[in-house]
């Protein structure tokens, strides 16, 4: 089908989205109503005078009613269902699809482009040793040194009767490549940790905002100083996705909000006197404890006497924000340990609980929570709010009486034997280790 | 059961520990450390049996390998390879290049011991 025989079906679809009838438009061309309707089924070839005519009319111009979309949308629609061939894809009539729905098909080219870049990363990381030069020639390196150690050691270990001087010779061999181990190793675990970091990102909106705001150290000068939060997003949120800037900026307001209302100075001194006690800090500065730890963890380090850590969840339980304490560990993405006081709070909205934690398996004697859920928007009559759960985490210098509550980072990596609320195996218990806990 | 070995390894600590344990049973060894003329340093030598190593400086050993079994003088020689990588599709490239032992690094002492052994009996 040639592409000028959809100059009919353009010219219905602007008619139809102009609202106009068609009686009204062939009366405006000096065409019959019926000859109009042959047109618009496009069972009448339409050209020259008339065509002009008719796009003066629906106020657009003649070559968007011959030609439609662009030939790049096209060919990349063909590309799209020349890729997956067991679909049906009705390709003698994809002028008609982009010419009716141009905004659709855009979406479709879109989607298939990132579906692609997705592809790649996947094989990536799929097939690291095969992919990365730098990693396979690393594990090469040290494969082939652990050879030559098993190798040298086991005529050592195996042999009695070796000349000294072939003893010694070994000796100096296995000394040389477990140095030249050490440092195999130990710049593969750099070269790792420095991939790792980018190659995990998901490109979930989410975790692109957490890492930008991560990224700024969660403490913003200009938005203390009382800057519009215009003034600050570019520079932040650089070229994150629309998605996770709309994220930033949410969480960029409300800190604006926040220090307006508690300066860092102010908070500071309170906390001079008091320390992090929440409550006692919420009631001397007039605020809710939420608005407090959300504060405290706006401060840079330096400004606090210990460090804080905060996760805030919706009451669906998904983290929306996420700042790790060195000993206390918050997923990157997913939920957390169901143990943890934040979800607690959500059942239990403007209560402050606070408590001593452990979590199974890290060094974190004296790690305090403090969890608080308050309700979002705004308090409509007979209606139960919404809330959104806080959870502070410090250190405290005594360490309690009470036993502290042993929670989880996430159940993918919890040692936690015999767990009740475990939701999926952890990677680290050994298999059947937990296999009594589904309840 | 003994012979003459030709070992073609990069590794000089590899290549002494092998050297060691292959002598010592009887075996006579000669070395060689580089993969670009490792065919013409086997047609020279005419080994029993040949030790090679995948990952060599200047040459792959699936390329020298491929070229030894197109010379009708070798076609039949035993090869045992040697490699870091354990994948499946490293084992099938090393069945295509026509290998007669295939060895993941690392390996012991008696596997290597063995497996010159049985090629040396075929």
């Amino acid at each position: 089908m040639s592409r000028d025989t959809l100059t009919g079906s353009r010219i219905r679809e602007r008619r139809v989205a102009l609202g106009m009838k068609q009686a009204h438009l062939a009366g405006a061309a000096g065409i019959s109503a019926s000859y109009l309707n042959l047109i618009e089924h496009n069972r009448r070839r339409i050209g020259g005078k008339l065509l002009v005519q008719i796009a003066d009319i629906l106020k657009t111009e003649p070559a968007m009613l011959s030609e439609g979309a662009g030939a790049t949308l096209i060919a990349a629609l063909r590309e799209a269902a020349s890729a997956m061939p067991a679909v049906p894809s009705e390709l003698d009539r994809v002028d008609e699809f982009t010419g009716r729905f141009p905004g659709w098909a855009q979406l479709l080219v879109e989607c298939r482009a990132r579906i692609a870049v997705l592809e790649r990363s996947v094989e990536t990381l799929s097939d690291r040793m095969t992919h990365d030069p730098q990693l396979a020639a690393s594990l090469h390196e040290m494969l082939s040194t652990v050879t030559s150690i098993r190798s040298t050691a086991s005529i050592l270990a195996e042999s009695g009767d070796i000349e000294r001087e072939w003893q010694d010779r070994f000796h100096r061999n296995i000394h040389e490549d477990s140095a030249r181990l050490a440092d195999t190793s130990r710049a593969l675990v750099t070269y790792l940790e420095a991939t790792g970091e980018e190659a995990s990102g998901t490109g979930v909106p989410q975790e692109e905002a957490d890492a930008a705001i991560a990224a700024a150290g969660h403490h913003f000068p200009a938005l203390e100083q009382g800057a519009p939060v215009l003034d600050v997003i570019g520079e932040v949120a650089g070229d994150l996705s629309a998605a996770a800037t709309s994220l930033v900026t949410g969480w960029l307001d409300r800190y604006a909000s926040d220090a307006a209302a508690i300066s860092a100075n102010r908070l500071v001194e309170a906390v001079d006197q008091h320390g992090l006690d929440v409550a006692m800090l919420a009631q001397v500065l007039g605020t809710d404890p939420a608005r407090i730890m959300r504060r405290l963890a706006a401060l840079p380090p330096d400004a606090l006497p210990e460090p804080v850590g905060l996760a805030i969840c919706d009451s669906s339980g998904v983290l929306t924000y996420r700042k790790p304490l060195e000993s206390f560990a918050i997923p990157r993405f997913g939920a957390g340990c169901p143990l943890w006081p934040l979800y607690r709070a959500l059942a239990r909205p403007m209560v402050l609980l606070s408590t001593p934690v452990v979590q199974p398996g890290r060094e974190s004697d004296g790690l305090w929570v403090d969890a608080f859920a308050v309700p979002v928007g705004p308090i409509v009559a007979n209606r139960d709010p919404v809330v959104e759960s806080h959870m502070l985490i410090r250190r405290v210098a005594t360490i309690p009486d009470d036993p502290p509550l042993e929670v989880g980072i996430t159940c993918r990596v919890c040692p936690r034997a015999n767990c009740a609320v475990r939701r999926e195996p952890s990677i680290v218990l050994g298999p059947g280790q937990d296999a009594n806990n589904a309840i | 059961m003994s012979g003459h070995v030709l070992l073609i390894e990069d590794e000089p600590n590899i290549i002494e520990a092998i050297r060691f344990i292959l002598s010592r049973e009887g075996w006579r060894v000669d070395t060689h450390s580089n993969g670009e003329d490792a065919v013409s340093i086997v047609r020279e030598k005419t080994p029993d049996v040949v030790i090679l190593d995948v990952m060599l400086p200047g040459r792959s050993g699936y390329d020298i390998l491929r070229e030894m079994r197109e010379d009708p003088a070798m076609t039949d020689l035993p090869v045992l390879m040697l490699t870091a990588r354990g994948q499946s599709r490293d084992r099938e490239m090393a069945e295509r290049a026509g290998v007669s032992r295939f060895m993941t690094k690392p390996f012991s002492n008696s596997e290597v011991l063995d497996a010159v052994r049985a090629l040396r009996a075929t």
